[in-house]
């Protein structure tokens, strides 16, 4: 629970936003991470080795 | 009939030649969906890869957001405002709608750099990006039915586009009445049909194979000039 | 594949729209588990999300809150609503008749083809008619009976001088205050629907105006939208058009990313100066859906997953296994 407030005080998404500008390009930084975060994981999907019959498939 | 075992008598269903319009739609969906089609217990050896995940992912997802906006529903849509566990339930809604295309997005990468279209899957492919863009419609429509700053920002500039295409003759995003309606009730049931004609023709076709790679041992017969017949879908 | 119906046509493969048959090996796979902990992990993920982060719920801007905080703001926007000039007074279908306000593309403008489905006039709608629903008021009433039995021309006189003289109005002891001047009956006009709006009755007037039972938050809406009150709230969180907004959120929220595409059109030429950016914009992402739906039959497109060569790690296990143990 201690953690969950730790993490609540830092990051309260109710205060005023973080934007980048790069040229005309104007993109919030939660938007950012988002997108990013999506990137990291479809490569992570693609290159992670899956193993077969580990548990789940039987 | 046989009232000691219950057993079923003869005649309790029309013969396979049947021309009843009842009897012809059974034959014809055991047919494309055997049970073992429907519900399969063994899967392709190429399926070996995490990025296959992502479907049932963005399937869950939208469970977990019509569930969300069943409990909202239930209470109303002001309910979120001035109740903690409203608030918490609405946060469960909008995360789960974030969740969904977040997955949906991967799946679609996905599913385009494996040409999954391939093989008389064309169809598949078009519900899917369908149920993509009605999507981001039926989140939009939820945004709206916030009762909120956010959705009197965005309906007073959404209405610009709207209203340029012809749309906004009909489709009125200043209406909350409506667009709460659209919201609940038009679109989910859009997202859902597309949603389950999409996971059927999934089952109907299959998983797509891989790119034959020149070099590699067939995996099919010898003989590989496929044939497609006028009836394919 | 073999014909079941209809004639066999034989066709050339093509990589990019045919298969081979899958005969080699399949594996077990227990279809109904793996939902189970889909849905299970999806719903600790959103659940650590929702108590972590919560949802946002920015208060809604009222005519009272807009009054309370800039009622000049108000005042403008209302005296511009009376002479018909405001961007709803002018905005053409589906709010009103305005001749060449409808967005085209060519002779392409459903907008107009459509025609006015939403009737809203602003001097009936926004000033006259709310302030005739304030009871008990002789003076008020005639001031508006003088306003409305004068020819137009003199009543583009008064509003003309009004909307000057509100440029360097103040506000202050719950009154308008505008510099002296010729104004006839719409300053009184304008005083009293400045006190209507901040005592809240005006958001009441405009929502049950047609029935007591509304839904329908057009008018109001509209006339606040055509103030700078609620466009300066959202431009300081980042949400207008110029600011990339429609893909953002209040706060630090993550918004609509996958609205990018869409709103980067509006920031390029011609679009980002263009009357008709909302058409132009709105074509643009139609033929690209359009594209995006029937990309299994444009050859070229269709053919960049092969291309990319992508595919050769997604079916790594596989073609691995193709080559057989001696190549581990």
């Amino acid at each position: 629970m201690m953690i969950v407030l730790v993490i609540r005080a830092l990051v309260n998404l109710n205060g005023p936003g973080h934007y980048l500008h790069w040229g005309f390009i104007q993109i919030s930084v939660a938007n950012v991470l988002l997108i990013a975060l999506m990137v990291v994981v479809f490569v992570g999907a693609i290159l992670i080795p899956f193993r077969r019959g580990k548990g789940r498939n039987r | 009939m046989s009232i000691e075992t219950g057993s079923p008598g003869p005649q309790t269903h029309a013969g396979p030649d049947s021309r009843q319009w009842t009897a012809r739609a059974r034959k014809a969906a055991v047919a494309a969906f055997p049970p073992e089609r429907l519900l399969p217990d063994r899967q392709p050896a190429y399926m070996a890869s995490w990025i296959y995940v992502f479907g049932i992912l963005t399937l869950v997802s939208l469970a977990w957001v019509i569930l969300t906006g069943c409990v909202l529903a239930i209470m109303g849509p002001t309910w979120w405002h001035m109740s903690t566990v409203g608030l918490f339930v609405n946060s469960l809604h909008l995360w789960s709608v974030e969740a969904f295309f977040f997955f949906m997005v991967i799946h679609l990468w996905g599913k385009f750099f494996m040409a999954a279209w391939r093989g008389n899957r064309r169809l598949t492919w078009i519900t899917g990006v369908v149920t993509f863009v009605i999507s981001v419609g039926a989140a939009f429509t939820g945004y709206l039915s916030q009762q909120n700053f956010d959705s009197q920002w965005i309906s007073t500039q959404a209405k610009d586009g709207i209203n340029a295409s012809g749309a906004g003759a009909i489709f009125n995003v200043l209406n909350f009445g409506q667009m709460l309606m659209w919201h609940i009730v038009l679109l989910p049931l859009v997202v859902v049909a597309l949603t389950g004609v999409h996971v059927l023709m999934v089952r109907r076709r299959g998983i797509v194979p891989p790119f034959v790679v020149e070099g590699d041992a067939a995996s099919s017969a010898p003989n590989s000039s496929p044939v497609e017949t006028e009836d394919d879908s | 594949m073999s014909a079941a119906k209809g004639t066999a046509k034989p066709r050339r493969f093509n990589p990019d729209r045919d298969v081979e048959d899958w005969h080699g090996a399949y594996v077990p796979y227990d279809i109904l588990k793996e939902a189970l902990v889909a849905l299970l992990v999806v719903g600790v993920l959103i659940a650590g999300l929702s108590i972590i982060f919560s949802s946002p719920d920015e208060h809604p801007v009222t005519l009272k809150s807009w009054t309370a905080n800039d009622p000049v703001d108000f005042a403008q926007t209302a005296i511009t609503e009376l002479d018909g000039t405001s961007a709803v007074a002018t905005y053409g279908p589906p709010y009103n008749a305005t001749p060449g306000s409808s967005q085209s593309i060519g002779f392409f403008s459903p907008e107009k083809w459509f025609g006015v489905r939403h009737p809203v006039n602003t001097a009936q709608d926004f000033v006259i008619d709310p302030l005739r629903t304030l009871p008990n008021r002789p003076a008020l009433t005639a001031v508006l009976n003088r306003y409305t039995s004068a020819p137009s021309s003199q009543q583009a006189l008064w509003t003309a001088a009004y909307e000057k003289a509100v440029t360097k109005a103040s506000f202050a002891h719950g009154a308008l205050r505008v510099p002296a001047g010729r104004y006839g009956p719409v300053a009184p006009m304008m005083s009293a629907l400045t006190s209507m709006a901040r005592s809240g009755s005006l958001d009441g007037a405009l929502l049950s105006s047609s029935q007591f039972y509304d839904t329908n938050y057009t008018k109001p809406l509209l006339y606040i939208a055509d103030g700078t009150y609620l466009a300066n709230l959202a431009g300081q969180q980042h949400l207008q058009g110029n600011q990339w907004g429609m893909m953002n959120e209040t706060g630090s929220f993550p918004g609509q990313a996958w609205l990018w595409l869409y709103t980067l059109w509006y920031q390029v030429p011609p679009m980002n100066s263009s009357p008709n950016a909302d058409l132009q914009v709105w074509a643009i992402m139609m033929g690209l859906t359009v594209l995006l739906v029937c990309l299994p039959f444009i050859p070229g497109l269709r053919s960049i997953p092969r291309w990319s060569r992508v595919y050769r790690l997604i079916w790594r296990v596989h073609y691995r296994e193709l080559q057989g143990p001696a190549t581990t």
